[in-house]
């Protein structure tokens, strides 16, 4: 038998000569002495226009969220405003989500979160809101399109109704509906197929259906949960406009994974890091003249 | 809905050389089915006992199903489905088994309607609410251990329960001893064996709603009991369906429940005393699986043809709770679902 010379052909999964990894290009001033911007986000337009006013509806107040004995938010202080959009950004873990979800007291579904500081909305601290009246004024729209499996109408008359109950007839709601629809940018699409299973819509009609659902509890504060992952880019496009246009009407705070979307919708970006709230400033300067070194490092997609 | 940039960048499927390029229609697999041509032998093996497996196991069912087709449709003739049994010496004077086939009904009537909403309320409370965790986890393992009592046991049980005095006016009862063989004792009986399966089949539906589906209604200010009853409830119909008619197949198939609960008699036999429906529900009766057995050659009644004639009327039954569930399973299709 020929002794082996060369080892059998198995091939593997290299771990010494890792894929190329494009680096981030150093942030350079211009000639002008204008201060460095960061990569990217000078190509990147900000069309929308200065909010014309803001007023104060949320104060997060020294907010802390423990799970057991992790921290996963730590002493964050923020104003919410209507008028314009507020965005949370920074890495995965970074406590954003969770933040948001305490602004509507969604955390306290996990039996382990613990929840301390507190947080006003219209000056009054949200622990003594009885919590369906409080998600009621500050309703939530999730990462993943989740319209419930009945027709376009009910999924809007569903929050219309009071609780499990099916009172309120068709004819009575439907002013409402469709209100919740048009503002969502949804009703000229299915003004014919309210009848239709919400969930045969497209990605990004299902999500716009969500915004419309949050949309009818009339809220004062609309959270959106990286409300464009799942979405193509279009569809993307279109929620982005929506909520430039929300904003006048409810105070928006949107968590999002995508810097440039961020930098395009956003009037206020806070950054958050391992718990946290690095730098609250507004768009323009938290991007283009960040004060921090981590905001520095991850707008330039140093980390992430 | 699949997102579509992420993927994208990290395969990029090496190109061939040009002179080593194979023939043009070489690469144009039909399918992604892999080819066992590469596999070793023990592989191989392994598939070829796997398939062969799986025709035996379909052969056996067709087999089953074609022979009581066949023997059915030769013995089965309607009348006997109206035509109660009778005292006879040969089998075109014995009636049929209106009583059994209509008992078989009852049964799983009584039987359905009380584990339907009993399992549905389990599966709910289980997966919703489910605290203290300990009292979850019991009720958890009670569940699986009425699934693991074999039905003869629960029976011999529920003659202690429906014997009890305080139960008497379930069944037939003379001079303060309670003779506890009835409908509703085999019914109240025949749910626990419905049970363990209602609870999985529904679990299992409120477990596959993701959770943000939940949140999404809470966070529009609605209850747990609100969302469960108009969104994860109706969402869960495919299984609470599933659940229901395997439930219903497990009670008209069970045998041992209605010997020993239901008295196995070859008629109803009514209790007198409150009115027309109850006194039938009070008295004992016989069902088409009870029927099957006595008609057999080992029963008492050695009638084979009408035993075949009855077996096929129990498969047809039992084929139409499978097509049932998949009317319903096919429904809820066309609603569409999350992707998670």
């Amino acid at each position: 038998m020929e002794p082996l010379t060369s080892p059998p052909p198995i091939r593997r999964l290299s771990t010494d000569d890792p894929e190329p990894v494009t680096e981030a290009l150093p942030p350079v001033a211009d000639g002008n002495g204008n201060a460095p911007r960061a990569n990217g986000f000078t190509a990147a337009k900000r069309s929308i226009k200065a909010p014309q006013f803001s007023i104060r509806r949320m104060e997060i107040d020294r907010v802390s969220v423990h799970y057991a004995d992790r921290a996963a938010v730590k002493e964050v202080s923020l104003p919410v405003r209507q008028g314009e959009v507020l965005s949370l950004i920074g890495p995965s873990g970074c406590g954003k989500t969770t933040l948001l979800r305490s602004l509507n007291r969604l955390t306290e579904l996990t039996t382990s979160a613990r929840l301390t500081g507190r947080i006003l909305l219209d000056d009054i601290d949200i622990a003594a809101i009885e919590p369906t009246l409080l998600r009621r004024r500050v309703t939530m729209v999730f990462q993943q399109p989740n319209p419930f499996p009945m027709s376009v109408f009910d999924n809007i008359a569903y929050v219309l109704r009071e609780q499990g109950s099916r009172r309120a007839r068709k004819k009575t709601l439907e002013p409402a509906v469709h209100s919740a629809l048009d503002r969502a940018g949804l009703f000229e699409e299915v003004k014919d197929n309210l009848d239709h299973p919400a969930l045969k819509l497209s990605g990004g009609q299902q999500q716009r259906l969500c915004i419309a659902r949050a949309l009818a509890a009339e809220p004062e504060v609309l959270l959106l949960d990286e409300p464009c992952s799942a979405l193509d880019p279009k569809s993307t496009q279109v929620i982005e406009d929506l909520i430039v246009r929300l904003r006048d009407d409810v105070a928006v705070v949107i968590v999002t994974h995508n810097l440039q979307q961020a930098y395009r919708i956003a009037d206020h970006v806070a950054f958050m890091y391992l718990g946290d709230l690095v730098e609250y400033n507004s768009a323009t300067a938290l991007f283009g003249n960040p004060r921090e070194q981590r905001t520095k490092e991850y707008v330039s997609g140093a980390f992430g | 809905m699949t997102p579509p940039m992420e993927n994208q960048t990290l395969t990029v499927p090496p190109v061939p050389p040009p002179d080593q390029a194979d023939p043009p229609g070489a690469h144009q697999r039909k399918g992604a089915v892999e080819g066992s041509a590469t596999w070793s032998l023990t592989d191989r093996i392994g598939l070829a006992i796997c398939w062969g497996l799986g025709l035996l196991f379909c052969a056996i069912a067709v087999a089953i199903v074609v022979y009581l087709m066949i023997q059915g449709i030769k013995f089965l003739r309607p009348e006997m489905l109206w035509t109660p049994a009778a005292a006879g010496f040969s089998e075109t004077e014995t009636g049929g088994f209106s009583d059994a086939f209509i008992g078989t009904m009852i049964v799983a009537g009584i039987g359905i309607a009380l584990a339907l909403p009993t399992g549905i309320a389990i599966a709910v409370w289980l997966v919703e609410y489910g605290r203290p965790a300990t009292l979850a986890r019991i009720t958890e393992s009670t569940i699986e251990a009425i699934a693991g009592i074999p039905s003869i046991v629960l029976a011999l049980f529920g003659t202690v329960i429906f014997s009890n005095a305080a139960l008497g006016f379930l069944s037939r009862s003379s001079e303060g001893v309670v003779f506890g063989r009835s409908f509703f004792a085999a019914g109240a009986m025949l749910s626990l064996v419905a049970l363990p399966l209602i609870v999985a089949s529904v679990r299992e539906g409120l477990n596959s709603i993701p959770r943000h589906v939940r949140e999404a209604s809470y966070a529009v200010g609605k209850t747990k009991a609100a969302t469960t009853r108009r969104i994860l409830l109706p969402t869960c119909r495919p299984q609470v369906a599933t659940g229901a008619m395997l439930g219903l197949g497990r009670i008209i198939g069970d045998t041992a429940i209605i010997v020993v609960l239901l008295g196995a008699t070859q008629n109803f036999a009514p209790v007198e005393g409150i009115g027309f429906p109850l006194d039938y529900l009070r008295g004992a009766g016989t069902t088409l699986t009870n029927f099957v057995y006595e008609a057999s050659p080992t029963g008492n009644l050695n009638q084979p043809q009408k035993a075949y004639a009855a077996a096929f009327v129990l498969l047809l039954m039992v084929l139409a709770l499978n097509a049932a569930v998949d009317v319903v399973h096919r429904r809820a299709r066309k609603v569409g679902t999350w992707s998670h």
